[in-house]
């Protein structure tokens, strides 16, 4: 018997029971549609994590004062001490590294800001004039933070699009001055708008010089040093140089540094694990189907014992029958998962509008795995219906018994 | 022909064996037209499928066109099927979904002859079967006598040598089953061996050569002159 007529006899019989075809397609193509879905989402919350974290700029070393701040008891807190503060004398010392292209001390701390009678509490970033590229920031109007020496505290601010707004409103920004604390700030620039990224949304920061926030905060240490490496290949380098250069400075290791690539990588790690997790989970309804299937194929050979007997009595032997029964799984799985799969990309572009800043789109690797088991599952629970069928004796199953 | 040697087939049932045929000896010419005869439970139908090669001998020899087909495997028994041939049952065994024309070319399809060549058979015999304009319908949509007659055209599809019918008639009136009966008939002219089991002793007479059994065991076997 030719492959055509297999396909074709085996899709004449399963139109001669629809509603049968019908559900079990559908039971196929939800199992395919989940794990597409469901593997989209992960692989969304995925992206959506690396694209935070790249959006915070390349390349970057990041130093953290204290060792270990995860841990809850350190060692100075045993001792009494407090770790040593990173001043703007060390961030500079990192330049001496020549893996180090830039680097942008940051110091964060909260104030009021007021024009006239306008008021609100504001997030304060100090830091310094290469904060904008290694932070991948933009300017909208005016300029940014001066370049110049690391102790001068300038009264000067850039200010985040968002509290422009809410302070200035349309009318011009730039050269006017606002009072942050107790001190008073030329406006010099506004920040071009970026959104939220990681938690900290630098549309409703005002940006000052680092010395400046250092007075303002009366502190002298920093809260991070960013550095960015001079390119892929030495960001190791960078953050071996930078203990190295601190533990000189400071003589005991006190700091953390850490890089961006590890905190991604753990991320990504973490979050392709979930979406495995998830996908396989929805893996399981489709074997579900499959037992479906396989239950449906049963009651698909008990009724047509008479066919089958009387297929045999026109010379198909035992193999053919399977076949054709085979054609018939193949065929309802195959076109169950086409279906899923339309199912499960609709879906994913649903969740796409509703979420847009959620990149949902299903791996192909989940894809490929949700069809194959449809197809694997489909046809290895069509085997028992199939032998079973194949091996009805001709006589009884003639006489439907 | 087909030459049957000592052929006889047990059954278990249960821990008891039941012998449906005893010691079985016949040949049987090409062309010729057999009815076999006898009560329920005589052992007709078990000979049919056991010509029919859908049941295999307990014990001895089964040749059919001159090559011994006692101990084919289950692949090269349905390969003889296929060939040589051919099923009419008393109650049709018409695949319900599929249409007269369909229910013909199915022997050909199972065999893997392509499709062009079917199409052309398939005509050929509607054609001469006279269901020129029954052959779209289904099953379901024909009359018995119709039925039948596409039965018969799908047994004579792949020109098979032997045609066995068990009870072709018995779901027919009496006039449809005369006019199936020759239908039958006619085919022993182009050389088939018919075999037609039967009860109805009328229809049975009809045949050149008659046997009747009983109890698994041939009892008479009779040639009536022409």
């Amino acid at each position: 018997m030719k492959l055509a007529d297999t396909l074709y006899f085996a899709s004449g019989s399963l139109r001669g029971s629809p509603t049968r075809t019908l559900l079990m397609m559908l039971a196929m193509s939800i199992g395919v549609a989940a794990v597409v879905v469901l593997t989209a989402l992960g692989e969304g919350a995925r992206r959506y994590v690396i694209n935070q974290f790249s959006s915070l700029g390349t390349n970057l070393v990041i130093v953290l004062p204290g060792r270990s701040e995860t841990a809850g008891i350190g060692a100075g807190m045993m001792t009494g001490q407090t770790p040593r503060d990173i001043t703007l004398d060390d961030a500079e010392a990192l330049l001496r590294s020549t893996a180090v292209k830039r680097i942008a001390p940051l110091t964060i701390g909260s104030a009021t800001l007021s024009l006239d009678a306008l008021n609100r509490e504001v997030v304060v970033l100090g830091s310094t004039a290469s904060l904008l590229e290694v932070r991948h920031m933009a300017m909208s109007i005016g300029r940014f933070l001066p370049p110049g020496d690391i102790h001068e505290s300038a009264s000067v601010c850039v200010l985040g699009i968002k509290i422009k707004q809410e302070l200035f409103g349309n009318n011009q920004a730039v050269g006017q001055w606002v009072r942050l604390g107790d001190r008073r700030f030329r406006v010099i620039g506004i920040m071009s708008s970026q959104g939220e990224s990681m938690g900290f949304n630098t549309d409703e920061v005002v940006i000052v010089p680092v010395a400046s926030a250092h007075q303002l905060f009366n502190t002298a240490g920093l809260f991070r040093v960013l550095i960015e490496a001079k390119n892929r290949d030495v960001i190791e380098q960078a953050k071996r140089e930078a203990e190295e250069i601190l533990f000189q400075r400071h003589n005991e290791k006190d700091v953390t540094v850490i890089t961006q690539d590890a905190v991604l990588a753990t991320f990504d790690r973490i979050l392709t694990a979930l979406t495995m997790a998830v996908g396989g989970i929805a893996a399981i309804s489709l074997a579900v189907a499959g037992v479906l299937i396989m239950n449906v194929m049963l009651i698909a050979v008990a009724q047509r014992v008479k066919e089958i007997g009387l297929l045999k009595a026109l010379g198909a032997p035992g193999r053919q029958i399977r076949n054709l029964f085979f054609a018939e799984a193949v065929l309802l799985s195959g076109i169950g998962s086409l279906a899923g799969l339309v199912l499960g990309y609709a879906g994913s572009m649903i969740i796409g509008q509703i979420y847009p800043s959620l990149p949902v789109s299903p791996p192909w690797w989940a894809v490929l795995a949700a069809c194959g088991t449809a197809l694997g599952t489909g046809i290895l629970f069509s085997v028992w219906p199939a032998r079973r069928a194949a091996r009805l004796d001709p006589v009884a199953a003639l006489s439907g018994r | 022909m087909i030459e049957l040697q000592n052929v006889s087939r047990t059954f278990t049932v249960g821990d008891q064996q039941v012998a449906a045929l005893r010691d079985i000896n016949m040949q049987l010419g090409e062309g010729e037209y057999l009815s076999i005869m006898g009560p329920s439970g005589s052992g007709k139908s078990t000979l049919l499928n056991l010509l029919g090669l859908l049941d295999r001998a307990s014990a001895g020899t089964y040749l059919l066109d001159g090559g011994n087909v006692t101990d084919l495997s289950d692949v090269q028994q349905a390969h003889v099927r296929s060939q040589k041939i051919g099923f009419v049952f008393q109650s049709f065994h018409l695949v319900p979904r599929l249409t007269a024309a369909q229910n013909i070319e199915l022997p050909m399809m199972l065999a893997g002859i392509p499709a062009e060549e079917r199409k052309q058979r398939v005509a050929e015999l509607i054609a001469s079967y006279g269901l020129s304009e029954r052959a779209d319908h289904r099953p379901d949509q024909l009359s018995g006598g119709q039925r039948q007659r596409v039965a018969i055209a799908r047994a004579t599809v792949m020109s098979p040598a032997v045609l066995l019918a068990d009870e072709p008639t018995g779901n027919l009136d009496r006039t449809t089953g005369w006019e199936v009966l020759k239908l039958l008939e006619q085919l022993t002219e182009r050389g088939i061996t018919l075999v037609i089991v039967t009860h109805d002793a009328e229809i049975g007479a009809r045949a050149l050569r008659q046997i009747h059994m009983l109890d698994g065991a041939i009892i008479s076997d009779e040639k009536r002159a022409l």
